[in-house]
């Protein structure tokens, strides 16, 4: 086993953390209070080439794989933009998985390209209110029309929907009760997000304000069969090839926000004195740093062990789920152990450590829930009966 | 085609944590983040903005040991066209005219148009390196250079001097300039150019293959001993109310002529 750190990866990290720390915590602090989304940093890693990461070299992209892709993403979060820069760019880089693998040439010609110099953004519109993690109850349907669908629903956290002109759309073709599993008759479409026959509604929350998340109501939006991603009826496993990478790199993002608020901990720690010591020379603060810091070690190699799996072919999600249920949990208890070393001074915003809680905190809720990781850890790992 | 050299130098990062090693001979370096010298990246990019307006390859090299290489590759990264990294056991203990010879027996047959380095290099910070590799190589050299124009076979440069006072001088080719930080905007390797560096030549070479001994580059400099100054000393403490404070702080500015 060669833990050598490979040239190629360090050379990613060192360039994006460069250009990642040319946007410091007050432009984020602005953009998150703003609720505006980071033009000029999505611009330069765009024009980096920084979002055809994984788009193959053909598409005008890099080629590489989802190790490559975590490397660049656990950077930029681990910047002063946490989650806001991760969210900026992740979806471009890991939501076009399911064209990459399954969508038809033409399409591929089409819309990597673009994706891939960063022109063209594309919502992942999966989520819907009543099916939540049970995705075979999504309702948003789609009836053929001849050479094409008529798609009418509701989806719910499709992040960059605003800015998005595509929406990578999982629908209904075949009612679940018609099915013989109820996870087929799904059917994935790169769906314009035509404001004609797609109302948008941004939810507010409690934190990643500087890229927004929505509500979508869909109205008879017309989609050419063109369109359609891979093969009608098979969406839902042709999705796992957006959804496993989505969940390895937002473990990298995990490890990165975490390592970017115990950087700042551990710096205050040094240099805040209180009864005539620094505050990091109490055991009380040094301890939980230093087990978060030995936490965010162990997650880290979590997560490049699943990306290094999936890389080389192995799509069970075994170790995804296991790298993104460790990854959110140490990097949510580092936001939370330097919120508590800042003290007081950790709930005001100039010092934002809070910002980097918040966010920190969807980690353990998005892209799926510690609950439903655990659930798939005990059912496929483990070989315990299914509970849901 | 206009041929160019830059030397750069792998320094610790300006992040990392500095701790003097127990014998005193230099930094504990052993688990520390490097990145290339701060100067040199603008040595780089001045480099980079010839090959954009024409014709011109770029070749980098470096003196340093196997970690040196991932400074090589960001620049190949930038844009450099190949690299050339130096390193022998024998370098390890060697002093800046060391590096020097080495760097000019890599040089010597290229026959480069011009070369730049960075003024100095933000660790050892000796600034010889540049000015003894031109003297071996027996090329003109002008230092702090913030400003090059290119015309006729000539460089004319503007150089800074103490107080923001700034000489503009003129240089034939071949010439080596030293340039400072700030003179341009260095670009960051993008996701491509990582790529295309991959594929990019790297020569290293040892002492052996430029035609030097360990003898040639012993260091004629000792290093005794690399020390923190204790804290406190020659710190003179102003106490009293704030406003007290800031009038003889000034006071004291003006009588130092710092300001």
């Amino acid at each position: 086993m060669d833990f050598a750190p490979d040239p190629e990866l360090r050379a990613i990290e060192q360039e994006v953390q460069k250009l990642a720390a040319t946007f410091g915590d007050d432009y984020w602090l602005d953009h998150d209070e703003r609720k505006a989304f980071p033009w000029e940093f999505y611009r330069a890693f765009a024009a980096g080439g920084w979002m055809g990461t994984i788009i193959p070299e053909k598409y005008g992209g890099a080629g590489l794989g989802v190790l490559a892709a975590g490397t660049l993403l656990r950077a930029v979060a681990g910047s002063a933009g946490a989650m806001n820069a991760g969210s900026t760019l992740h979806l471009s880089i890991f939501g076009m998985g399911p064209v990459i693998h399954h969508g038809s040439e033409a399409m591929k010609q089409r819309y990597l390209p673009p994706t891939a110099t960063g022109e063209l953004h594309v919502s992942f519109g999966v989520t819907e209110d009543d099916a939540g993690t049970d995705t075979s109850r999504i309702r948003t349907f789609a009836r053929r029309d001849g050479d094409r669908f008529i798609v009418s629903g509701k989806k719910v956290w499709n992040t960059k929907a605003q800015q998005a002109q595509k929406i990578l759309l999982l629908v209904r073709t075949t009612p679940r009760e018609e099915c013989a599993k109820p996870l087929d008759g799904m059917t994935l479409l790169l769906a314009d997000l035509d404001p004609a026959y797609c109302e948008i509604r941004e939810i507010l929350k409690l934190g990643r304000n500087a890229v927004n998340s929505n509500e979508v109501f869909i109205h008879d939006l017309p989609v050419p069969s063109e369109d359609v991603v891979g093969e009608v009826g098979r969406g839902f496993y042709q999705l796992l090839d957006g959804i496993n990478p989505e969940r390895i790199m937002l473990a990298a993002e995990a490890v990165g926000i975490g390592r970017r608020a115990l950087e700042l901990a551990v710096a205050y720690a040094k240099q805040r004195v209180v009864f005539d010591r620094p505050i990091g020379q109490n055991q009380a603060i040094a301890h939980p740093l230093a087990d978060s810091h030995s936490e965010l070690e162990a997650a880290d190699l979590l997560w490049q062990s699943a990306a290094w799996a999936y890389d080389h072919g192995d799509r069970s999600g075994g170790k995804t789920n296991i790298a993104k249920l460790r990854a959110a949990e140490a990097g949510f208890r580092a936001c939370d152990r330097a919120l508590q070393t800042f003290g007081g001074f950790g709930y005001a915003r100039e010092f934002h450590v809070e910002r980097y809680w918040r966010e920190a905190r969807l980690l353990r809720l998005a892209p799926i829930s510690q609950e439903m990781a655990l659930n798939h850890i005990a059912e496929h790992v483990l070989g315990l009966p299914r509970s849901y | 085609m206009k041929k160019i050299l830059v030397c750069l130098k792998q320094v610790p990062h300006k992040d990392a944590r500095l701790d003097v090693r127990s014998d005193g001979s230099w930094i504990q370096d052993d688990n520390i983040k490097f990145e290339i010298n701060d100067y040199d990246t603008y040595a780089l990019e001045e480099a980079l903005r010839l090959k954009d307006q024409g014709e011109a390859e770029v070749v980098v090299a470096t003196v340093g040991p196997e970690r040196a290489a991932q400074a090589l590759r960001t620049a190949l990264g930038m844009g450099a066209d190949r690299a050339i990294h130096i390193w022998d056991d024998a370098l390890a203990e060697t002093d800046g005219l060391g590096i020097a010879k080495a760097l000019a027996a890599a040089a010597k047959d290229e026959n480069f148009d011009i070369i730049f380095t960075g003024l100095m290099s933000d660790d050892a910070n000796c600034a010889v390196t540049g000015p003894m590799l031109a003297e071996l190589l027996g090329i003109p050299h002008i230092t702090a250079v913030v400003k090059t124009e290119f015309k006729n076979g000539d460089v004319e440069v503007e150089r800074e001097l103490e107080g923001g006072a700034l000489e503009v001088a003129s240089l034939p080719q071949p010439c080596l300039l030293a340039v400072q930080t700030g003179i341009n905007e260095v670009r960051y390797a993008s996701l491509k150019g990582i790529m295309q560096a991959k594929k990019k030549p790297l020569d290293k070479k040892d002492l052996g293959e430029l035609g030097l001994d360990a003898a040639a580059v012993a260091p004629k400099l000792t290093v005794e001993k690399i020390f923190v100054p204790p804290k406190g000393a020659g710190a003179e403490i102003i106490e009293g109310p704030a406003d007290e404070v800031a009038s003889k702080l000034v006071g004291k500015i003006k009588e130092l002529g710092l300001f």
